[in-house]
């Protein structure tokens, strides 16, 4: 089970010899209150087996009631990936047996998903803009969660038990699945990763999920098979799962292909299989041995009636979509007077829409480009993760801006707040009062500061009174060393002078 | 006294406890005194609970008594369960091993609406291995035996439940229907048995068999009894996506109407393709005399051709083992149920396999493995998603015949019931026991069984099936209640009186 | 007649994770061919331009309101667990990845 022995082939050798062939399965959890089949509540993080009922857990004689507000969402992402809505749809059974899975057969949409044929624009780092066609979205509901005991560190290899928790069993789970994107060359693992950022872009506009990576609330499979430079026919693929971030959608698709071309340049053939990715090593290595589709005796599912979607329902969804990404970046762009360059560093920074937001709950867009583009960014790039998945929300952002635009806070107390919020301490406002980060504003407090920094500096007090005016940063300095950095320096400033005055 | 008190109508009973004349606790008493003495030879039931009984049946008693008005027409009436409806109070096995001892964390709602309704449970019945059999020998806990002739089977799946009727352990009792389990077993105990209007009774918390043809319904010993209890566990139910959202059809009046004996006006169709080869002659004959009776009382009778009714039983046996080859799925001994194998050698995969093998019995596992050929890919095509047409066939001829009658009628079963052990080993001819009743599970319309009096050949019960359309189970209810009146009439009695006295114990 | 090997058997039993002797391999196969066989005429009637049913009662659009409602109790989840530990539901070594 090692996957450090793998060979795989110089990327430029791939890209000689071979084309990729992409596919990608995206998986997001919907932000519905209750479960796809159930009104159990969907939540994450509760105590084992809390959040479940007769349907959730499978138990015999259980039936499934289908959460409209899960169809709604699935309407509306079908919508904003443009997609067609299906006049008519049912859910089918997928038969296979897991123990995470309690009636062992998933309820899922098999041929006759709810919204088919769209596509979605992916901006890449040259500037360019790659269409990626999308075959089609569906609702199915996840599974359980396992935990192996008895392994080392919780790995199914060498348990000597399993423990199965059904609060995850049956949240509505909607798969987007994109048509094969051929011709990406060399950009094959940039635009996967371009993909999924757009995509979770897109998602989180529509408020339909949570698309946290970190939590699987949104979850890729990478599908990725060669063929010889100028083929026609497609090579066998794999699908890679567990890619839990942006970056290892890129190194996920970027290690398959050199190692498929190492397989194949070595006579060897491609098995058909899930394959798992660890973050660690950057590696893949083979998961289940999939039953093949011909496996899973998809039927229509007997218990729940079919869809069928009026004109008028679907109109009316329409209404609805906000203003998608691809349509907010053409339009800050206008607004906020960018060049093409400058939008594209937004957009690859990860800062466009963020910064849009942040603009949309009432922050100044200058302010706002500054947060993200500079001291966020540093956060982002000191931790190593996408500006996207800081824990900190545009709203946070705006109210600490709005706190300095009203001289609650300096710029220097500002990043304090930010970094409390960062650590997990709470709101701007929370973080400011519990740390105890409000600008000094009292005079009566700040002169008491000057008068002893003056008082034990009579050195400088003396060149001040004597109309040496620059010595005053000195006394500034002090006071704010005193203060903490709570004081407003400006207005220090202006308290020494008085107090040196003559 | 309690031997009287067994013998009366649930409705009878109802209206003497209401009236206060008897009380509920007196009438539960009875029949399990009755039970007492007959359940050896019987087996009706899989599971007693006794004290629960006589605390609901106390609890009706105190409402009364306070002066509150009955709960329901039937409130303070016993009534025996099919153990395929989950009870919190009770096990649910479904006859099956794979089940013994399961307590389900909840009530189905065919359940809650007995407990609402003021229905004294007494305990859960016998029936074939998760409603999979024609005859109740497919039950892992031993055969239920016909009141009849106790080495004849009672029919399947519902045998339990037909017998306990028959057997005047209950008065009423529940069912449910796939493709003959309460009609088939209510025409071989001579009970009346119904299976309503597919998505009229809640399928939740029934262990699904199959579940586009699974249907609750009422065992009773008259029309209007079945029809009291139909209104009391009919409806509507959120919990059911496949529920009917509209009110329960006015069954119990169209029953007390059909009593009156006048048929005039009503169009009868008689369904040509169910006599010939495979009927027994006494039960041919049984039905013609029903059918003369209905033209007696004033219908207008005709032969109707419904000639892709004899597809139905292949597509039968292809729809319900793909269904339950799916449904059976989730009894893999992970979370309740039977396990088996768990010795810390072998993994949760060969745990499941191990306990699937010791969990279902030969049936079962002969539809499961049926069911599976039939989904596969490369096999689907032929055989299930043909299965599926053959059912809008169906459907179209039953449209048709409705155009031209307001119900069809049939004989029940080819035959009155078999000997114990005699088609256990031919599955086939288990299967066509079926024949009669398959039609109407796979277009979902109303159907049900009277007493059609007795074969002639071999004296034992046999049943007239009436098939209306879909929602309009009360033209069911209306003929089957004009003509039980004139056979009693006829006849000098209901034909459940004259079940043989059994060997009372004790 | 459609004819039914061991193999095919064994592989249905597989998908169907049922445990199967030698003997019942035969079983099985020769059940089936019998039942297949007078199944076999569903092939004969059906043309194609007949719509399969696969619901007997024409419903559409069956929603319910995303609004929670009370569940089971851990307790009562793990009520009929062969084994638990943790607020789990304790089966065997899972051997396989999903």
């Amino acid at each position: 089970m090692t996957t450090g022995t793998t060979a795989l082939m110089d990327y430029d050798e791939v890209l000689a010899r071979f084309d990729p062939v992409l596919g990608l399965e995206v998986h997001v959890e919907l932000s519905t209150a209750t479960k796809m089949f159930c009104g159990c509540a969907n939540a994450f993080g509760a105590l084992p087996n809390t959040h479940v009922c007769p349907t959730c857990l499978g138990l015999p004689g259980a039936l499934p009631a289908l959460n409209g507000a899960a169809v709604e969402s699935a309407m509306r992402i079908g919508l904003a990936l443009n997609c067609s809505i299906v006049p008519w749809c049912r859910f089918a059974r997928k038969n296979y047996f897991y123990p995470d899975m309690p009636k062992n057969f998933q309820t899922s949409q098999y041929d006759e998903p709810i919204a088919v044929h769209g596509s979605l624009d992916v901006l890449l780092a040259d500037g360019s803009t790659f269409t990626v066609a999308i075959e089609r979205a569906h609702m199915e509901e996840d599974t359980g969660k396992s935990l192996h005991v008895g392994g080392a560190d919780g790995r199914i290899h060498g348990a000597s038990h399993s423990l199965l928790d059904y609060n995850r069993a049956g949240v509505p789970l909607i798969e987007i699945v994109t048509k094969p994107i051929v011709g990406a060359g060399a950009r094959a693992p940039e635009i996967a990763r371009a993909y999924v950022t757009v995509l979770r872009d897109l998602l989180r506009a529509l408020g339909v999920s949570d698309v946290r990576m970190d939590q699987g609330s949104l979850r890729c499979d990478a599908n990725v098979s060669l063929m010889p430079r100028g083929a026609t026919t497609f090579g066998t693929r794999t699908e890679t799962k567990n890619v839990n971030s942006l970056r290892s959608v890129e190194r996920a698709v970027r290690h398959e292909m050199g190692r498929q071309a190492a397989v194949l340049a070595a006579g060897g053939e491609i098995v058909q299989e899930t394959r798992h990715f660890d973050e660690v090593t950057g590696g893949t290595s083979p998961g289940r041995r999939k039953e093949t589709s011909e496996d899973y005796r998809y039927f229509p599912e007997p218990d729940l009636v079919p869809i069928a979607p009026s004109d008028e329902w679907v109109a009316r969804l329409r209404a609805t979509l906000p203003e998608l990404p691809g349509q907010r970046r053409a339009r800050v762009r206008a607004e906020w007077g960018l060049s093409e360059p400058e939008l594209r560093d937004l957009v690859n920074a990860g800062a466009l829409d963020l910064i849009a937001a942040t603009v949309d709950v009432g922050a100044p867009s200058a302010q706002a480009r500054s947060w993200w583009v500079s001291y966020l960014s540093q956060q982002a790039n000191a931790r190593g993760v996408e500006l996207a998945e800081l824990p900190i929300t545009p709203e946070q952002v705006a109210r600490v801006i709005a706190l300095v635009g009203s001289g609650a806070l300096t710029n220097t107390l500002a990043r304090q707040v930010v970094d409390g919020i960062l650590a997990g301490e709470g709101e701007p406002d929370e973080v400011l009062a519990t740390r105890g980060l409000a600008v000094v504003s009292d005079d009566a407090e700040l002169t008491a500061a000057v008068d002893q920094a003056l008082t034990a500096q009579p050195a400088i007090a003396g060149k001040i009174r004597a109309g040496k005016l620059a010595a005053a940063g000195a006394i500034v300095g002090e006071v704010m060393k005193a203060t903490g950095g709570k004081a407003d320096a400006q207005r220090v400033r202006e308290l020494v002078l008085a107090r040196c005055a003559p | 006294m309690s031997t009287e008190l067994t013998r009366c109508s649930a409705a009878e009973l109802a209206g003497r406890i209401h009236a206060r004349e008897l009380s509920a606790v007196e009438v539960t008493q009875a029949h399990l005194d009755r039970i007492a003495a007959v359940e050896g030879a019987v087996h009706a039931f899989l599971h007693l609970d006794p004290e629960a009984a006589l605390s609901t049946a106390a609890a009706v008693d105190d409402g009364l008594a306070r002066g509150n008005p009955p709960a329901s027409p039937l409130a303070g009436v016993p009534l025996a369960l099919k153990d395929v409806f989950t009870t919190l109070d009770m096990p649910t096995t479904c006859g099956s091993r794979m089940l013994q001892g399961w307590r389900p964390p909840y009530d189905a709602t065919v359940t809650r609406r007995l407990r609402d309704a003021g229905v004294v449970i007494l305990g859960k019945t016998n029936m074939d291995e998760f409603a999979m059999g024609s005859s109740t020998e497919n039950s892992a806990y031993g055969p239920t035996h016909n009141p009849w002739d106790i080495d004849r089977v009672p029919g399947g799946s519902g045998g339990g439940s037909a017998a306990a009727v028959a057997a005047f352990e209950a008065p009423l009792a529940i069912g449910t229907d796939t493709g003959g389990s309460i009609r088939q077993p209510s025409a071989l105990t001579g009970t009346v048995g119904v299976k309503p209007t597919y998505g009229g009774v809640s399928r939740y918390g029934l262990v699904a068999f199959s579940s586009s043809l699974d249907q609750g319904g009422p065992v009773a010993r008259t029309v209007l009894d079945a029809a009291l209890l139909h209104e009391v566990i009919g409806g509507y139910d959120p919990l059911d996506s496949t529920s009917i959202d509209a009110p329960v059809p006015p069954v119990a009046r169209a029953a007390r109407a059909g009593a009156t004996g006048d048929l005039t006006g009503v169009r009868v169709g008689v369904v040509s393709q169910f006599r010939g080869q495979g009927y027994q002659p006494g039960v041919l004959r049984a039905f013609e005399l029903a059918v003369s009776r209905l033209r007696e009382l004033g219908a207008h009778v005709i032969e109707v051709s419904c000639p892709s009714f004899d597809h139905a039983l292949p597509a039968y046996y292809l729809i319900a083992p793909s269904e339950c080859s799916s449904n059976l799925a989730r009894f893999d001994g992970m979370r309740y149920g039977l396990r088996v194998g768990d010795d810390g050698r072998h993994g949760a995969e060969e745990v499941m396999s191990l306990t699937r093998a010791a969990g279902f019995g030969p049936e079962v596992k002969r539809r499961i493995m049926l069911g599976t050929y039939a989904l596969s890919a490369g096999y689907y095509d032929a055989y299930y998603g043909q299965a599926q047409k053959v059912r809008t066939l169906i459907i179209r001829d039953f449209a048709a015949a409705f155009e031209r009658v307001d119900v069809l009628v049939s004989p029940t079963t080819p035959t009155t019931a078999f000997r114990l052990g005699e088609r256990v080993d031919d599955p086939l001819a288990m299967y066509l026991s079926d024949l009669c009743t398959i039609p109407a599970n796979l277009a979902g319309n109303a159907a049900l069984s009277v007493p059609a009096g007795l074969s002639d050949d071999d004296g034992l019960p046999v049943g007239l099936q009436v098939m209306a359309p879909a929602l309009a189970d009360d033209r069911a209810y209306r003929v089957a209640a004009a003509y039980e009146a004139a056979r009693n009439a006829a006849e000098g009695g209901p034909l459940s009186h004259r079940v043989p006295e059994m060997e009372v114990v004790g | 007649m459609p004819t039914v090997s061991r193999d095919e058997v064994a592989h249905l039993a597989r998908l169907a994770r049922l445990a199967v002797t030698e003997e019942e391999l035969d079983l099985f196969a020769g059940q089936l061919e019998v039942i297949l066989a007078s199944v076999a005429r569903v092939g004969e009637v059906a043309a194609a331009d007949i719509p399969p049913t696969s619901h007997a009662v024409g419903l559409t659009d069956v929603f319910r309101a995303d609004v929670p409602r009370p569940g089971l109790t851990q307790r009562q989840a793990l009520s009929g667990a062969y084994e638990t530990e943790g607020g789990r539901f304790r089966v065997p070594r899972i051997l396989d990845e999903s």
